[in-house]
């Protein structure tokens, strides 16, 4: 096992984590504001990978996108946008329809909701557009970077890059805007928020807005990446991006990014050296190990139980 | 006496048996035991095998009653146990096969109930402290890290993705099935060996519900409750959480190890692709439409889900319903099973959490503002009391 083996799984664990950050973020979001687990998260990246599909098809048509340099990285823009939109309006709706009606039901209610909407987002697809793995077109020009015997693929630069960048902005957004400290205010005590003024359901859709687009931009990138989309593609993906989430420390942004990126590079490091039959189970196990041992996190404040 | 009313929550059961329900017991036994024979006898035996697969269903969805109704424990992983029974009861009966013989599967059936009830301690163990969401996705986590082994042959024995039996082992007829099926014949009427299988099934069915009706009223079945409703102000009045929580992981998954090892029995053969999360759902839904916490329910929502897609398209062929139903739409109905499964989870929970055949204790947890549930209740012990009391007046 040469150095040269080692630094590229680390390389492909850094392009992974980046995935799953971005994923562990939407969990992180409304787990922080409403304190249930999205179970339906999951399908918002596989949406955003169809939607992605779809907007980038629709647009290739027209002989302006694909003409110029200038034009495809507008193709590539719009791309993303549409899908993050629309999966960000279809966050919304589902907390409208599922999780708003039982936000004062015993927690079990949500989550089972969750669990109901998850899967009939998933059969929707598959009776809907189809059962089959879609190839997705790779819009990211081939080739990379070659350090020394490592690759970093242009389009493992750019997850990695966006990725980062969407990570610091949301920060911001979080740290410095006025609905980010609404945002913040509600995570410390929904109650205490609203009598403080606070419009709790502007807070809440907010949350339901970027988590879901967020999950949208890692499913286009999944499918450039991976090469093909399928309507169960959002399950693995979403339990290891929560599994992040909660070893960063759930409700804390920056410890979904660093859980996000550990659990990629502790997956990509165990599948090339233990087994890859077995890399699925590294993430469960490192869960429950996390969950046991440290279940606040390793951002995250010490869990009080509250009577 | 006076009218007060009582708080249900100390007086759920009222016994005794109306006419009204001794009529539907005695329907609900003449189907059970009826239908599967008619069948039978009318040569439909794909319905008898539905029959059959519903009963295993049923042992299923009590199974997981016990965890997710009565302790409150969101078990999003229990095929894991049923997965357990199968494969522990099949490999070990091939290890005896020339020992055990027709016994095989007999011997195996305890075999699997502890294999199950041991993986159920396994999980306990380590989720002790989680609560509610976390605890659904650790067990969701376990159930695939089973499946996962499986399929990477664990430990060089479950012969991966192809599952079992593997080349060179045969699955042992039980004893008793032979003799039955050669024997028993009323002209055209043979006792084939699944409705053999659904007696057997049956008869595990009465008994897993025996004994969960005995849990539930138990000191164990009150501690489950209190637990489930607040598990600080359990453990303050000296309810032991641990082996409360242990009790029901372990008692709920010895059934999932159970009907695992009958399924296998029957049909043969298994292989982890039937273990995988969906079937954990499908047995969540179970439970969840049926009313958390309520035998009937459990029962109900098992033969609901597992029986209800099978004969919309057994429906579509058959005299009776071909009228109204095409074949491509009969066909559509199974396709469309898990959308609407999916649909129900989220519309029960918002309209009726309480399930179809709610247990009176459990509706009122998940309902608490619905006051009409509690009044209802409270009316007809008032009513009752009062009934009484106008009868003493009489004397």
């Amino acid at each position: 096992m040469s150095i040269q083996l080692v630094l590229q799984q680390f390389v492909n664990g850094v392009t992974l984590g980046g995935m799953y950050a971005l994923i562990a973020l939407g969990y992180t979001l409304v787990y922080g504001i409403m304190l249930m687990i999205n179970f339906a998260h999951s399908e918002m990246f596989m949406g955003g990978a169809f939607v992605g599909l779809f907007a980038f098809k629709f647009f290739a048509q027209y002989e302006f996108f694909t003409s110029s340099g200038f034009g495809l990285v507008l193709l590539f823009a719009l791309t993303f946008l549409v899908a993050g939109v629309v999966i960000g309006i279809l966050g919304v709706l589902i907390e409208r329809i599922a999780y708003r009606p039982l936000r004062h039901a015993p927690r079990l209610a949500p989550l089972i909701s969750a669990i109901g909407v998850s899967i009939f987002l998933q059969q929707a697809v598959l009776l809907w557009i189809t059962a089959r793995a879609v190839p997705f077109p790779n819009f990211v020009p081939r080739g990379g970077l070659d350090l020394g015997g490592v690759t970093i693929s242009n389009i493992q630069l750019m997850i990695v890059i966006t990725c980062i960048v969407l990570l610091l902005v949301l920060d911001t957004f979080v740290a410095k805007t006025r609905i980010g400290k609404a945002m913040r205010a509600t995570s410390q005590d929904r109650e205490a928020a609203s009598l403080m003024g606070i419009d709790i359901n502007r807070v809440i859709g907010v949350a339901f807005f970027i988590g879901p687009a967020l999950g949208a931009v890692a499913g286009i990138f999944s499918g450039i990446y991976y090469g093909s989309i399928k309507f169960d593609m959002g399950f693995l993906p979403g339990i290891k991006s929560f599994t992040a989430a909660v070893i960063g420390g759930i409700g804390n942004l920056r410890g979904a990014m660093l859980g996000g990126f550990l659990l990629g590079i502790i997956e990509s490091l165990a599948a090339g050296f233990i087994s890859s039959g077995y890399k699925d189970v590294i993430a469960f196990a490192a869960l429950i190990l996390v969950l046991v041992f440290r279940p606040g996190g390793l951002l995250g404040e010490s869990v009080v139980e509250k009577v | 006496m006076g009218g007060s009313k009582i708080d249900v929550k100390t007086q759920v059961t009222s016994g005794g048996l109306s006419t009204k329900k001794v009529v539907m017991y005695v329907l609900f036994a003449l189907a059970v035991f009826g239908l599967p024979i008619f069948f039978q006898s009318v040569q439909n035996y794909f319905f008898v095998r539905i029959f059959a697969l519903m009963g295993i269903y049923v042992m299923l969805a009590l199974g997981l009653n016990i965890v997710v109704g009565y302790a409150g424990l969101l078990d999003l992983g229990y095929v894991a146990f049923y997965a357990m029974g199968g494969y522990v009861g099949m490999l070990l009966g091939f290890s005896f096969t020339e020992g055990l013989q027709g016994a095989a599967y007999w011997t195996m059936l305890p075999a699997a109930a502890l294999a199950g009830a041991g993986t159920g301690i396994c999980l306990g163990f380590p989720v002790l402290r989680l609560r509610g969401d976390y605890l659904a996705i650790v067990t969701l986590g376990f159930g695939e890290i089973v499946r996962i082994a499986l399929v990477n042959n664990f430990l060089g024995v479950t012969n991966g993705a192809k599952g079992l039996p593997g080349p060179d082992q045969l699955v042992p007829t039980p004893a008793g099935q032979t003799w039955i099926t050669e024997n028993v014949r009323f002209g055209d009427f043979r006792f084939s060996s699944d409705l053999w299988w659904y007696f057997v099934i049956v008869l595990l069915c009465a008994l897993t519900i025996f004994v969960v009706r005995r849990l539930d009223d138990s000191r164990l079945g009150r501690a489950w409750v209190a637990m489930r409703e607040d598990e600080v102000a359990a453990a303050s009045v000296g309810v032991n959480i641990v082996t409360t929580k242990l009790w029901a992981f372990s008692l709920g998954a010895l059934w999932g190890g159970i009907a695992g090892v009958t399924y296998a029995y029957w049909v043969g053969f298994i292989s982890p692709e039937s273990f995988n999360f969906m079937e954990s759902v499908l047995i969540v839904c179970m439970v969840v439409l049926g009313g958390m916490g309520s035998i009937p329910g459990a029962i109900l929502g098992a033969v609901i889900i597992t029986g209800l897609p099978e004969f919309i398209r057994w429906g579509a062929q058959s005299p009776f319903l071909s009228n109204w139903l095409t074949t491509e739409q009969a066909n559509l109905a199974g396709q469309y099973r898990y959308l609407v499964f999916g649909l129900t989870m989220v519309i029960m929970m918002i309209f009726r959490p309480q399930g179809i055949l709610p247990s009176v204790r459990r509706a009122m947890e998940l309902h608490p503002e619905d006051p009409k549930t509690l009044d209802e209740a409270n009316q007809q012990l008032w009513e009752a009391e009062h009934n009484t009391d106008t009868d003493n007046d009489l004397v």
